[in-house]
Order: structure tokens, then sequence, then C-alpha cells
């Protein structure tokens, strides 16, 4: 098909590619690009010179570009950073109570009056006879100024290591500080949001923790071992996999003796959470294995004559922990949620223990909703907190291959 | 250079008012393809030129990153997300006898049909291009309900006469056929039924035929060329193997980084390049060696050998109690590599070869009854089979291995450095300050700069990874290097310095090689014996040149003739392939065998045996 015939038509062409450069007295339609061409520069040079990093790198570069998932990880990282040191920042202790304040409604704070900054005015409650509701009327003729960094009320306490009276806002002098109102015993919800987070923040990290533990552990087994190991871990996840989360979920926590403290409590619903949690994790664990298995460089080290403890140690671990880091983030919104449902239907966390489910628990009636919407306060922490760990989780998980 | 090209074109314009029957069926001026956008994006296709006539076969070559590709998808507007043609005119004159329309300004709904009507285009893997839950029927008459006025039972029988035409055994059956249910080679013909189904114009074949078996490669370009000449079509072939260009082509456009390095007649380009470039690239195309002296003999003093090797895999059950039957993947195979030689073991993918070296290697326990023998440097004969723990070990120390993919063989988290020392780490050999010496010392045998030590495996491109690879090997000193398809997935010109590279070590670091390769040509170089094997059984082996000068077996011959090279002078020779490319059943005597009645290996020379009735 190539031959003599062929260059003839070629030659009488005119819409042959002529010119260019260095095709002196070549046949028409031959034509040579003049550009240099040199073989040993290939040999050195960087093929992606964008990729000469630490897969560390790259994610934490790629994971930069999705600013929402930084933002909700800062929120995040604030909020977990706030928790120990949540009583400097209440003005109340989370159990004051105030009988003058029962079902107080979110207070009035001007920023400039009477030349103060951020004033309260003290509040009068009475009963409103026909209805039988609280009624407060503030006196505005007396602008009390708020206290700055200084000791008031009933001592918090620092991680168990001491306790101080010390806060950042204290509640101006003969009046009160209510910022999204009281509850039914008078008790400042601004301060119980911020207490409640401790626990309802932590149930979520030591329940991952275990159902991470759990889940590497057997999905890991299952994976590198195969065989009727991996049937029996297999089977069993499908078997939790076939329960209904809630009604287990209610059973296991009406088991937990009634007697128990707050804090045994608080760390039997981690674990019921946690135990129930695994079986995502353990999956994601055993497929990584069985696909890293497969990966050349894992048979490199193989046939190289590496222990399995190496193998798995220094070859297969680095390469899925990202990964597992990602579906454990996307997890504590569940255990965060399952906490906050277990504590509103009574059957998690108990009294004096603040939560925010606790704390809805409160607000489990049409009166709330009606006359006291302050009351559903803490849905919006558990909504921006569950949102949050879902932004981050997605944008880790995008951030995780960055070498395309 | 910018007033030159406007000259030419106007040149080119005045002649085309002159002369209406010359017009060329395609003609593409300064096409520009980019990544990303105006600001930031990458111009990966920039001023290219070239136009192809009525019934003519045009090759775009080039190797990856080369833009050829992304050239033949830009003219059919189906670039991938986040390209866009960012300058040039493609004006296409379809047979309907309308004015040249230019396909990149084209309407979306006049594109659609274009493309697919006038312009259909074949893509490199056939099974991820045909949908699984449709017969093949479905989609072929997909296409020409869309555009033609055929409807009923005339869209049946036109569907039923392409499938006579591409070759397909008995059309009615593959109408009904699923895709899974076709080999490559049948699925590929059935990919070019649907792209010729509507009597386009051209047809732009991305590597049709890359991902096929060389005989099954040989076959299809027979049948693309055939079907070219009876229906007047117009063939732009993407491709990076100047063999199939010799075989294929009329004209050849060279790319490289996303520019024509040089256009011309497949005449010109093949025996006269002017291009550096183009140069290179020829010189990097394997060939099979020509008039070598002939080597006669068997292997004298044998390094590292298998003797009564078989493995069968247990079937997978397709149901409940049904039992499927088990696949024998490599039977009986007995090989030796010798000294400070060169064993190459060649066949095409299911034939068993890679299971050799993990038997061989004991990446997975051969069948029972299997030796297995390795003699090192100092005179002590090890029986691999029985070897554990510590001694395994050792001996893992004296073989390594190369694997095919660069990319995969690398942990993505480790830098050189750390990939390079972890042999010595996982043997406890030398302290810190050696290791490192001895990485700088290997990264300058491979080639590369030890400057790159501190850098990770992705910064690197293909051919630099697997020198990496090959220094990772080379760590513990072995005697012996297992290489499994170390450069087939390589570029060609990278592929011949990967190849010069291990001989060059090999001779060296006085090493053997047993070289795993799914391509004659690739290891003519290289190797001094050659195994070739087809479905789990060594058909015929002797001393290279022997074999390539003289071979015997009819698989061997239909081996040597599907190959293409770049040499107008040696075309494939489709009657010899016909031969031996097929099933044992097929071969003629006294070669032939079915099931698992297969002859014994004869010796036809002094080294050089053959699978046939005696």
């Amino acid at each position: 098909m190539t031959g003599g015939d062929d260059s003839d038509r070629q030659a009488g062409d005119p819409h042959a590619l002529g010119g260019g450069g260095g095709d002196l007295g070549r046949r028409p339609g031959h034509w040579i690009s003049d550009e240099p061409w040199d073989a040993e520069t290939d040999l050195q040079a960087l093929d992606r010179k964008d990729l000469d990093a630490s897969t560390t790198t790259l994610i934490w570069r790629r994971f930069k570009r999705n600013k929402l998932a930084v933002l909700s990880g800062l929120f995040l990282l604030i909020m977990y950073l706030m928790l120990p040191v949540a009583g400097f920042f209440a003005p109340y202790h989370p159990q004051a109570r105030n009988t003058d304040a029962i079902y107080a409604p979110p207070q009035e704070i001007d920023i400039f009056t009477a030349g103060h900054f951020l004033v309260t005015y003290p509040t009068v409650s009475e009963i409103d006879m026909a209805t039988f509701q609280p009624k407060f009327t503030a006196d505005y003729d007396d602008p009390r100024p708020l206290r700055w960094l200084t000791s008031c009320g009933d001592p918090w306490s620092f991680l168990g290591l001491g306790e101080t009276a010390f806060r950042l806002i204290c509640p101006p002098e003969g009046s009160d500080l209510y910022l999204i109102g009281a509850d039914r015993l008078g008790r400042d919800i601004f301060s119980r949001l911020l207490h409640g987070a401790q626990l309802s923040l932590t149930v979520g990290l030591i329940g991952v923790t275990i159902s991470f533990g759990i889940g590497m552990v057997l999905g890991g087994f299952a994976g590198y071992f195969g065989g009727w190991l991996d049937a029996a871990v297999q089977r069993s996840i499908e078997i939790i996999r076939s329960m209904p989360e809630l009604p287990i979920w209610l059973a296991l926590s009406a088991a937990i003796p009634a007697n128990w403290g707050p804090v045994a409590v608080f760390f039997m619903i981690s674990v019921i959470l946690g135990l129930l949690d695994w079986p995502g994790l353990a999956r994601a664990v055993r497929s990584k294995f069985l696909s890293l298995r497969e990966e050349d460089y894992v048979r490199a080290a193989e046939l190289m004559g590496a222990s399995t403890t190496r193998i798995v140690g220094s070859h297969m671990m680095p390469n899925f922990m990202s990964h597992l880091v990602a579906s454990a983030t996307l997890s504590i919104p569940t255990m965060i949620l399952g906490e906050t449902a277990l504590s509103l239907l009574g059957l998690g966390l108990r009294p004096p223990a603040v939560s925010w489910g606790l704390m809805l628990n409160d607000a489990l009636d049409l009166t709330a909703v009606e006359i006291y919407p302050w009351l559903l306060a803490p849905m919006i922490p558990v909504i921006l907190v569950v949102l949050a760990f879902n932004f981050l989780g997605d944008g880790l998980r995008d951030a995780l291959d960055p070498y395309s | 250079m910018a007033s030159d090209r406007a000259m030419r074109t106007e040149t080119r314009a005045s002649g085309r008012a002159e002369d209406g029957a010359s017009t060329p069926l395609l003609d593409v001026r300064g096409l520009g393809v980019r990544f990303g956008d105006r600001r930031t994006g990458m111009e990966v296709v920039s001023g290219v030129d070239f136009h192809l006539m009525r019934g003519e076969t045009l090759a775009i070559v080039g190797e990856s990153g080369s833009g050829k590709t992304v050239s033949g998808k830009a003219l059919l507007r189906i670039l991938p997300k986040g390209a866009s043609v960012s300058a040039g005119t493609a004006m296409f004159a379809g047979r309907d006898g309308r004015p040249p329309r230019d396909l990149l300004a084209l309407s979306r709904s006049d594109m659609r049909a274009v493309r697919g009507g006038s312009i259909s285009m074949i893509f490199q893997e056939p099974m991820s291009s045909l949908s699984p839950l449709h017969t093949i029927g479905d989609q072929t008459a997909e296409a020409v309900r869309l555009h033609t006025d055929l409807r009923g039972a005339a869209v049946r029988d036109r569907c039923l006469e392409v499938f006579d035409q591409v070759g397909f055994p008995d059309p009615a059956r593959a109408y009904d056929a699923y895709p899974f249910e076709l080999s490559g080679g049948l699925r590929q013909r059935a990919m070019i039924a649907m792209a010729l189904v509507c009597g386009p114009d051209l047809m732009i074949a991305d590597e049709p035929t890359t991902a096929l078996d060389v005989t099954t490669q040989a076959q299809v370009l027979d049948l693309i060329k055939r079907l070219q000449k009876d229906m007047g079509l117009a063939v732009i072939l993407v491709t990076h193997d100047l063999g199939v260009v010799a075989n294929m082509a009329d004209r050849v456009v060279v790319m490289r980084k996303g520019r024509v390095v040089e256009t011309g007649t497949t005449e010109d380009i093949l025996e006269r390049p002017g291009h550096g470039y183009t140069r290179a690239l020829i010189a990097a195309a394997p060939e099979l060696p020509v008039g070598k002296p002939v080597h006669h003999g068997g292997v004298p003093d044998p390094i590292f050998w298998a003797r009564n090797l078989s493995k069968t895999y247990a079937g997978r059950r397709s149901g409940i109690g049904a039992a499927a039957p088990e696949i024998k993947a490599v039977r009986n195979v007995e090989l030796a590599v010798g000294r400070g030689e060169t064993m190459a073991v060649v066949g095409e993918s299911g034939s068993g070869k890679s299971t050799i070296a993990k038997l061989m290697l004991r990446a997975e326990e051969p069948d029972a009854g299997a030796e297995v023998g390795f003699k090192g440097a100092d005179g002590e004969v090890l029986d691999v089979t029985a070897l554990s723990g510590a001694a395994l070990k050792a001996f893992r120390a004296r073989v390594q291995i190369v694997f095919q993919d660069p990319y995969a063989s690398l942990s993505p988290r480790m830098a050189v450095m750390d990939i390079l020392t972890e042999p010595l780490r996982v043997h406890g050999k030398g302290g810190d300050r050696e290791r490192r010496e001895r990485a700088a010392e290997m990264m300058r045998k491979v080639g590369l700069s030890p400057e790159h030590l501190s850098r990770f495996p992705h910064a690197f491109s293909g051919g630099q990874r697997q020198r990496i690879s090959i220094a990772r090997a080379l760590m513990l000193e072995p005697e012996l290097l297992v290489c499994d398809e170390p450069t087939s997935a390589l570029d060609v010109s990278v592929q011949a310095q990967v190849l010069a590279l291990l001989k060059e070590l090999r001779d060296e670091m006085g090493l053997s090689y047993l070289f795993i390769s799914h391509d004659l040509t690739v290891v003519a170089d290289l190797a001094d014996r050659v195994a070739v094997m087809r479905r789990g059984r060594i058909v015929e082996e002797g001393p290279a040149t022997l074999l390539f000068e003289n071979p015997q077996h009819p698989y061997t011959r239909a081996l040597i003739a599907a190959s293409p090279e770049p040499d107008l002078s040696r075309r494939l020779d489709l009657a010899a392939v016909a031969r031996g490319a097929g099933e044992p059943e097929t071969w003629p005597e006294p070669f032939a065998y079915s099931g698992d009645q297969a002859p014994g290996l004869v010796e036809v020379a002094p080294g050089h045996f053959v699978r046939c009735a005696a």
C-alpha cells in the first residue's frame, strides 16, 4: 500500500504538507520539524515534579484545596480543644439552679449603653395568673455591665486536677446572664450546652476507638489469613448488620444497672456504640488487605524475604491507614447521634450527667416547641458537629488518592 | 513561522478551488488541546496539522504523553473531562457531497450525527467499550437505528451482513451473544462491526490491537486492512507500534510531547527518517535477528532449573454443588537457566509463563512431585521446594525479581532511599551508612542520579521507576534475576534503554536471567535460550539463534510471523499465523493433540526440542 504509485500521488497532491524546517532535498509531503531533540535529557528529568513529596504532604496539599473540609476541621478542633476548659467559658455551673429563672427566655444584651460595653438588665419574674406561665420583665433603666475574667458561682473542675471559680464571663452584680435562656429548673442552657459537649463529643471518640480496634483486628485477620477465619468474620458481620440497630441499643442500654454512676454509664454507652459499629470498619480493613496483598510492592517484599510483621507493618498499614481514618471520621457522627437518641429516650446517660441528648429529653413535649423553643437549642450543636464530621470525612476521603 | 503557515494555508485554499477531486476527506490545521482553564491550563497538544485522503490510512505514532490519543479524540469532540480544544480547524468532507464542515465548530446535534455515522471510532480495550448487559446484536442495531432509515428486520439483516464481513464464524449466534461470551479477538471484531455498520467515511482506531495477543493482533490488523479496501474507508490509526505502522499505514505523523515531529509517507518515515527522534524510535523498535551465528547445544552449567513443574488451580464453583473443572495452568514443565545466561520464556496471555516464575520463586506452591533446584556460585545445590525458614530467606537474597508494572511495584509511601535499603534491612546486612552508600552506588549503576534518593516514586516516569525496581532487586547482590515482563508497560524507546541496561548489568555483574515475555522480538537480543509456551506447556525450546533461524513448531512460526516489524520488506505472514495460532487441535500433524494427550518433546538438533509426535 505504500510504494511507487503512492509517492506519485503525494507529489501531485496540492494539499501535501510542505515547508517546515530542515527538509531541503526531501520529497514533497515529507515534513520534518526543526525542534531539537536529545535522548539524554529525558533520562534524568523528573516526570511529575508536582508529585515529588511524601504521601502525607500530597494528601495535606489536596485536602487544603477543599475549603469546606478545612473549615469543618478547624471548627471541630476548636470544639475539642474547648472541652477540658468548658467551665471557663460557661458563666454558670451546669447544675446551678435559680428558682427565679425557671423557663427564663434568652436575655437581652446591649452592646453599648450608658458608657458600658455589653450590658444586661435585671429581670424580675412573676407568674401570670391567667396562663400560669412565668412572665419576665426587664428593668431597662438599670443597665449592668458583664464582668470579665473573674471568679463567680460554683467552682468547675479542670480534668479532675483542681477546682476554680475563675471564668471568662460572669453575670453582672445583682443580675443574671441567660444567653439562650434557662430550663425548667432555672439552669443556664448555654452553660449546660458547653458542659454537655464534654460527654456528647467524647462518646464518639471512645466508641470509634473501640470499633476501630475490633475492626482492625478482625478485618486484618480475615483479610490476611483468609479461609475459615475470613468466612467466620464475614458471617458475623452479616448477622450484626442484619440486626435492627435501635432496638439493640435500647436493649443493651436498658441492661446497664440503674445504680451505676454517671461516668460508668457513660463509658458503657460508648462501649455499646463501639461494639455495634465495627462491622463497617472491619469490612473496609478486610477489603483493603485483600487488594493490597495483590500489589506488586507487597509481593516484592515477600520475595525479598521480609517477615509478615514487616510486610503488614511497613508496607500494608501505611497504605491503608489513611483510608481507615477517613472511614472512622465518617462513623463518629453516627455515634454522636446514637448517644443523643439514647439519652433522649431516657435510656442513655442519666442525670446529673449533662449531655446534649439529655438536654433534649427536657424538650420532649409540645409545650417546649410552643412556649419555650429555646429548650431545643442543643439541636444546633448536634447538627453542626455531625455536618462538620461529614464534611471533614468527605474531604479526607477525596484527598486520599493524591496521585491523579 | 506564523506568516509561513498563513502562506501555506493560502496556497492550499487556492488549490482546493481549482481541484475539487483531490479535496482531502479530513484536513486538520493547527489543532490545539488544553487541559484546565485558559489561565492555568496546560497545552497538551498544539499546532498539529495533518490531512487524510479518501480511502487512505494515516498513522499517528507517538509514545505515552505525545498527545496522539487526545488528538484523535478531539476530532470527535469526546475529550476527557477538563480538556478542551483550544485552537485549530478540522474540515471534514463527508460522502454526502456537502462542502467540508469544521468538526470542531459543529453544533452538538450535528456532531452526534457525525459520531458513529460518517466517522466512527474503535478503542483499545474492547471489553470496557461494550455494554455487558446488552447483546452484541442489540448494541450494533442501535447504531443502525440511530444513523440510518432502516427499521425492523432490515436492521438485523444489515448487522448480520457486517458480522459476516468482520469474520464472525456464525453471525446469527454472535448477534445474540453477550460480550463476556466472546474472546478478546472476537470482541474487537464486534467493536469493528459496530464501527462499520453505518458505512462511515472515516474510522479512528485508537490502539486497536494493543490489548490483544500478537497472533490475534495480526488477524485483526489484516481484517481492518481488508475492510478498508472493500469499503473505501479512510482510517486514522493511533498507535505506539512502528511495526503496526509498517504493515498498515500509507502516511505517518510522528508526535512527541503534543507536537508533530515529522510527517511523510510510510516509506519516507521508515526508510529515510529525518528527525533525530524518529530515528531513535525506529532504532528502538525490537526486531528479530537475521543472520546471527547459530549456536547449538544444551545448558552446560545450570544455575536454576525445574523439572516436572505443574500447577493446578481448583475451579471456581459456579453454583450449588456444581464443581467447575480444575485449571491446569502449568503442565510438566522442564527448563533450566544456564549460569551467566538468559533463559527467555515466551507465550501469550494464559500460557502459564508468569506462573512458572511464581512457582520457581516459591511465591506459590507447585503441585506435588515438582523439583526446583538452585546451584549457587558456592557450588551447593539447594532443593528449592523443600526450603523453609532461614534457608528460604537466604535463598530469596540470591534470586530476585523485577515486576511488570513499575507503577505498582514501588510502595507509594516510601522514599527511594527506603525502597532501596529495605532489602538490606530485611537481611540485616551492613550498617546504616553502608546501606546508604550502596543505594547511591546502585542508583548510579542503573543510570540515575543519587540525588534522586530522597524523592518519592510518583515523581518518576515509568522507565525511571523500572530502573529503581532493578536497583532494588540488585541491592542484595543476587546471582539470578527473574524479569517478569519488565518492559511491557514501557514505551518502545524506554524499553530499548531498559533492555540495554539489563544486558549491561548481566555482563558486568555476572548475573543470570529468567526472562518472561509475551513478545519474541523483545527477547531476541538478550536471550541465549528461548522456551515457547502455549496452554501451560512448552511447545518448543532451544538456543535463541537456532529457534529464530529455524523454528520448527507451527506455533513458534505463527508468533514470529505475527510480530510486526518496522521494516517494509518484512510484512506479516498471515498464512503462517493461521496455521499455528489456533488451539492445539488445529495444528498440522505431527504437532496436533487434544486435551491431555500431548506428545513429548523431541530433540531435533542438539539442545533444540519440539513438542511433536516422534
